[in-house]
């Protein structure tokens, strides 16, 4: 009886190495195993054994029955682990296909960067501030230091609507709002972004609209060396740490002294990018702040002329026929 | 201004200073130098010669051989083709191997047989620009004075070895317009010694009668004039016209050419009247009569308003004060005495005048800046002593002079605390007095105080911040340190609409739209496209545009967009989705007499073939009202704006079956839709969709408050429902009927489609919702569920006529 038991183990042993898919198992499984399998068969003969003989056999069987459940559970394992892996194979997908589009958006780019540049300001407690575009003479010349007839008016030829109304030709009009709303009340400290318009032929360089961004501080004991201080941590954060600057002197009727500030360009060398200056004691005491206890800087800027910089624009024309091709270079500043 | 460097070095010490630097230092202490030049076109090889005999070339009638002497013994027999060519003359010639402007290479040669050993220039062959030329200079050889050496390099003589420096003067610098000025600021800058030219009054031959009557004192305060008898017309002696030339003036005859010298070398106009021709030395200054003509210098009559001064000889007007002299008092070569006039004049009304009669002088420049009153007399002496000097002049009375008053000096205080603290520099009381030492301001320091006499050229420097700024600039800005703002630090930040602004556009730019920025001012005609949505505001026009393209405010985006999007199409850019959020410039009045009201609006337009989304899809045709519709509706959830509502609607521009009003609580805020054919095809796009939103109205319907619910603990409950309603019924009613009949367990309604065929009908389409129902404090049963539905379907029967599809 030892000899069927064991010639049998390793007959089914044998047959379990052979089998090839998991139906077969099964079928072996029963065939060798199930209660009227070959096992059960054979141990079905233990009667006739002595009692000797009876635990010793019994042992036997409950061995070989435990051998071959284990071969049968490893083959099951294997075979299942083939068959995914056959599966998977099929799903196979073409990973360099195209994602599913998503289509992208832009900001256009001379609002991007007025962004960039109102959060850099604002970050130095700065508030942002806005007036109108059609003005009165009277905001954007007059309190300015600019009374009728002033040579500076040549400067910036404008757009008349009526004798007394025009489009504003910089955004310096809203200074003098904030200024004469704040009522005397300090610290100021605001930028005006906004549209400016001034009597140009539309070209490479010129446009009869562009961007403005001008700022200003008042406050007691405000210096000129804070202008420079202030200014330079922004031409860093705009055009990167480490941007050389200067100062020029120059000429605006609202501002004395006045300034132009300049940067340094790796390819073109110095170039001006922004005016500035301390602000004028008439454009202070017009607005009502006295400029024996007040004194303050204001800067402005076209944004226009900062993206062309940073980005090599050629052409101002480019921000207003929009583009696409143009546009969507645009993601982030 | 142009600068000769010759011209500047007769006036300051310039050793060792090149042009370069002066631009360099000029640029750094507040005047922008423009370019600097050399008035050398590329010149060399050629001199001065003597044409000693001119005969007929034997083999061709046009040119002629002539003779020259060239200096070092050397006599050359040159071809010469110019028909002024005539023996004795001093002459510019090109030897053999020299070079003139355009490449020209001067080579030996034989014309028509006849060797020619260089070339006689002409002053084009010269590289000379025919603006600076003299009319009989623009043909022909250039024929030199009678004293031009022979042999002398010609390029020395005609101050061609000169450099030009072009300044960009701002408007308050106007002491530059002189090179007098120009050489006080470089003294300053480089502390340098000044070599000003002296000039003394000429004691007249004669007594000539001059009579000078100013008739409004405020117009013309300071009038001076005197008689220059005897004078012989003729050219200027060469260097006077190499210097007008570096200056971009052309020289017209001596006595002209004075006048103009000592305007650019002192600032001040000056203006020459024929003595002879203005009847009898009286001059009366008055202002213009309405209506009153004069023939300017120019030849063109001119009409002039009392807004225009004149000075007249009592009955004729002479000239148009400050801006240009009369044709009937011009000097000519017939002319043998002048009255040279030396004046200030209003600089409002120079100004006014040379603007109303587009006449903008040299001369007018100057005088509507407010010319130097110091120099006023000066200047006449000194263009009297250059025309006794030059022209052979003798003076024919006393200087005449006419003025309010007497110049007081101008004295500005500056503290140095003042000084120390507006600029945030360290700077010594001898540094500062040092500054003013070097811009020859006189000055007095007591105890921190500087007592500045300001001198009249610097009419700019008026106040204490003025010197605070002179100062600074040649103390250097690059010396200013740099600290930041101290004191109390304000918070900073957006308001809610800039920050609200900046989230619809961040949200459209998510949602695959491209911003845009078109122009605020627009045509008629553009305008004219679409409605705004302000229908009564009336477009603001420009009192004088510069084109009809941009000639009103714009009261709608709309228009401009489709111009963009159309732009766009027309450059092979397939799909075009943009938008803008911009101001309109909205007005109910016909003459703008209030500031208009400035809106911002949001506005958009899709249009173009839809990109397929995946490679597999096909390209999908170009129906995007709902594309667009849901844009919209996820900007108003983004943004909190609840219960807009879109409702039929036929305003212009719009195709009128395919537009909705964007609806909150009654008040329109937009419009959505597809713009009309007609419009469309115009601009060639297919099936534009297009949307405008009144961002204030949108902003002001914005729910802020959140109010938490808890998320559900009890299951929902899903019900579909499918009806069969006539065509024109719009599904918004039936899901509105829907949200009233069924009460508060009904949580959301969804449509999941929408169909129409032969299956349901002719007229009638099949609607199919899902609706999902809850309740918060139970487990719904079905009986409760199917009471409300059955209520539901019941309602949309009564109302809708709508029939359950089985």
């Amino acid at each position: 009886m030892r000899e069927r038991l064991e010639a049998l183990s390793s007959e089914a042993a044998l047959a379990i190495q052979q089998v090839t898919t998991l139906e077969e198992l099964r079928e072996l499984k029963v065939k060798y195993l199930g209660k009227k399998g070959e096992l059960t068969g054979v141990l079905r003969g233990m009667g006739s054994l002595s009692p000797e003989e009876r635990p010793v056999i019994g042992s036997l069987a409950n061995e070989i029955r435990n051998h071959l459940d284990q071969l049968i559970t490893g083959k099951e394992a294997a075979l299942q682990a083939a068959a995914l892996e056959e599966q998977l194979a099929k799903e196979t997908i073409d990973v360099t296909l195209p994602g599913v589009k998503r289509n992208v958006g832009s900001l256009h780019p001379l609002h991007l960067i007025i962004e960039k540049i109102e959060d850099i300001f604002v970050g130095m407690g700065f508030e942002v501030a806005e007036g109108p575009e059609v003005e009165t003479d009277k905001y954007n010349f007059e309190a300015l230091n600019m009374p009728q007839e002033h040579p500076a008016r040549d400067m910036q030829d404008s757009f008349y609507i009526t004798p007394e109304l025009l489009l504003r030709t910089h955004t310096s009009s809203v200074q003098v709002r904030t200024l004469e709303k704040k009522e005397g009340y300090v610290p100021v400290r605001i930028i005006c972004p906004g549209k400016v318009y001034r009597r140009d032929d539309d070209d490479a360089t010129h446009s009869h609209q562009f961007t403005q961004i001008e700022g200003l501080v008042v406050d007691r004991g405000v210096s000129m060396s804070e202008l420079n201080g202030v200014l330079l941590s922004f031409i860093e954060k705009i055009f990167g740490e480490g941007t050389e600057m200067r100062l020029r002197p120059s000429y605006f009727p609202f501002t004395e002294p006045s300034v132009e500030v300049d940067i340094y360009h790796p390819e073109k060398g110095w170039i001006e990018i922004l005016g500035a200056g301390m602000v004028h004691p008439r454009v202070l005491e017009k607005a009502g702040y006295n400029p024996e206890r007040y004194s303050g800087f204001a800067f402005g800027m076209g944004v226009e002329r900062i993206a062309m910089l940073k980005y090599d624009i050629d052409d101002i024309r480019h921000f207003y026929n929009n583009d696409l091709r143009f546009l969507r270079q645009f993601k982030t500043v | 201004m142009l600068v000769s460097y010759e011209w500047l070095s007769q006036y300051v010490d310039l050793e060792g200073i090149t042009p370069e630097d002066i631009a360099e230092e000029l640029n750094r202490t507040g005047i922008e130098v423009e370019v600097i030049y050399t008035r050398d076109p590329g010149v060399s090889g050629v001199v001065i010669g003597e044409v000693l005999s001119v005969e007929p070339h034997p083999h061709a009638d046009r040119l002629k051989v002539c003779m020259v002497n060239v200096g070092k013994g050397q006599i050359l027999q040159i071809v010469c083709g110019a028909k002024n060519v005539a023996a004795g003359q001093r002459v510019p010639v090109a030897l053999v191997g020299a070079k003139l402007p355009g490449g020209v290479h001067i080579k030996k040669a034989e014309l028509r047989g006849i060797e020619s050993n260089g070339m006689i220039c002409s002053a084009k062959e010269l590289g000379f620009p025919e603006k600076v030329l003299m009319k009989e200079q623009t043909e022909g050889i250039l024929v030199l004075e009678k004293e031009a050496p022979v042999g002398g390099d010609i390029k020395e003589y005609l101050g061609m070895n000169d450099q030009v420096i072009e300044l960009q003067l701002t408007p308050n610098r106007s002491d530059c317009l002189g090179m007098v000025g120009v050489a006080y600021e470089i003294a300053a800058i480089f502390d340098r010694e000044l070599r000003l030219p002296m000039i003394t009054e000429t004691a007249p031959q004669y007594d000539s009668p001059v009579n000078v009557y100013i008739e409004s004192e405020e117009d013309c305060p300071f009038y001076a004039v005197q008689v220059v008898h005897n004078l012989q017309v003729g050219p200027s002696p060469q260097w006077m016209q190499n210097r007008l030339i570096s200056a971009g003036i052309r020289p017209i005859n001596n006595i002209v050419d004075i006048t103009n010298y000592v305007m650019l070398e002192m600032g001040q106009p000056l203006h020459a009247f024929d003595y002879d021709r203005i009847g009898g030395g009286q001059i009366v200054v008055r202002r213009a009569q309405e209506g009153e003509q004069i023939t300017t210098l120019d030849g063109t009559v001119r009409t002039c308003d009392p807004e225009m001064l004149l000075i007249t000889n009592g009955e004729e007007p002479l000239a148009v004060a400050g801006v240009m002299g009369g044709e009937s008092s011009e000097v000519t070569g017939q002319t043998v005495s002048v009255l040279i006039e030396s004046a200030f004049f209003d600089p409002m009304l120079v100004r006014q005048g040379a603007r109303k009669l587009a006449m903008r002088t040299e001369a007018s420049a100057r005088f509507e800046k407010g010319v130097d009153p110091e120099q006023i007399v000066p200047a006449l002496n000194r263009a009297v002593q250059l025309l006794c000097q030059l022209a052979g002049g003798v003076a024919g009375s006393e200087p005449v002079v006419h003025k309010v008053g007497d110049i007081d000096d101008i004295i500005v205080e500056l503290r140095h605390e003042r000084l120390v603290n507006l600029l945030g520099v360290q700077i010594s009381q001898p540094e500062v007095l040092d500054i003013f030492r070097r811009l020859r301001f006189p000055v007095r320091m007591d105890d921190g105080l500087y007592e500045v006499q300001v001198p009249t050229r610097r009419p700019d420097v008026m106040i204490e911040v003025d010197l605070i700024e002179e100062v600074a600039r040649i103390f250097g800005y690059d010396r200013i340190p740099t600290t930041l703002p101290w004191g109390q630090q304000p918070p900073g930040g957006l308001t809610r609409e800039q920050k609200l602004r900046r989230t619809i556009r961040h949200t459209l730019r998510n949602m695959g739209l491209h911003e845009v920025l078109t122009y605020s001012l627009t045509s008629e005609q553009t305008e004219a496209e679409v409605e705004s949505l302000e229908p009564q505001a009336r477009p603001i026009h420009l009192a004088m545009p510069m084109s009809s393209e941009h000639a009103i405010l714009r009261t709608t985006l709309l228009p401009q967009l489709i111009e963009t999007a159309a732009y766009n199409i027309n450059r092979g850019n397939d799909r075009v989705s943009i938008f803008e959020l911009g101001r309109t410039y909205l007005t109910s009045e016909e003459q703008l007499e209030q500031l208009p009201l400035e809106r911002y609006e949001l506005a958009g337009v899709v249009t173009g073939k839809k990109e397929p989304s995946i490679w597999k899809e096909k390209e999908l045709p170009a129906g995007d009202f709902y594309e667009v519709k849901g844009m919209l509706e996820a900007l108003f959830t983004r943004l909190g704006v609840y219960g807009v509502e879109f409702r039929a609607a036929r305003p212009k521009g719009f195709h009128p079956g395919r537009t909705a009003e964007m609806v909150i609580e009654e008040q329109v805020i937009g419009i959505l839709g597809e713009i009309h054919p007609q419009l469309a095809r115009k601009y060639d796009l297919e099936h534009p969709v297009a949307f405008q939103i009144d961002v204030e109205k949108l902003l002001s319907a914005i729910d802020e408050e959140i109010i938490y619910e808890p998320i559900p603990r009890y299951p929902a409950v899903t019900r579909d429902l499918a009806v069969i309603v006539d065509e024109n019924v719009p599904v918004g009613e039936l899901e509105e009927g829907i949200w009233e009949e069924a009460g508060e367990l009904l949580k959301s309604v969804s449509l999941f489609d929408v169909f129409t065929g032969e299956q349901i009908g002719e007229g009638k389409k099949s609607v199919a919702f899902s609706l999902v129902y809850r309740a918060s404090n139970r487990t719904l049963t079905d009986e409760e569920v199917n009471r409300v539905h059955d209520s539901v379907v019941a309602f949309l029967s009564s109302a809708f006529g709508a029939k359950l599809r089985q």
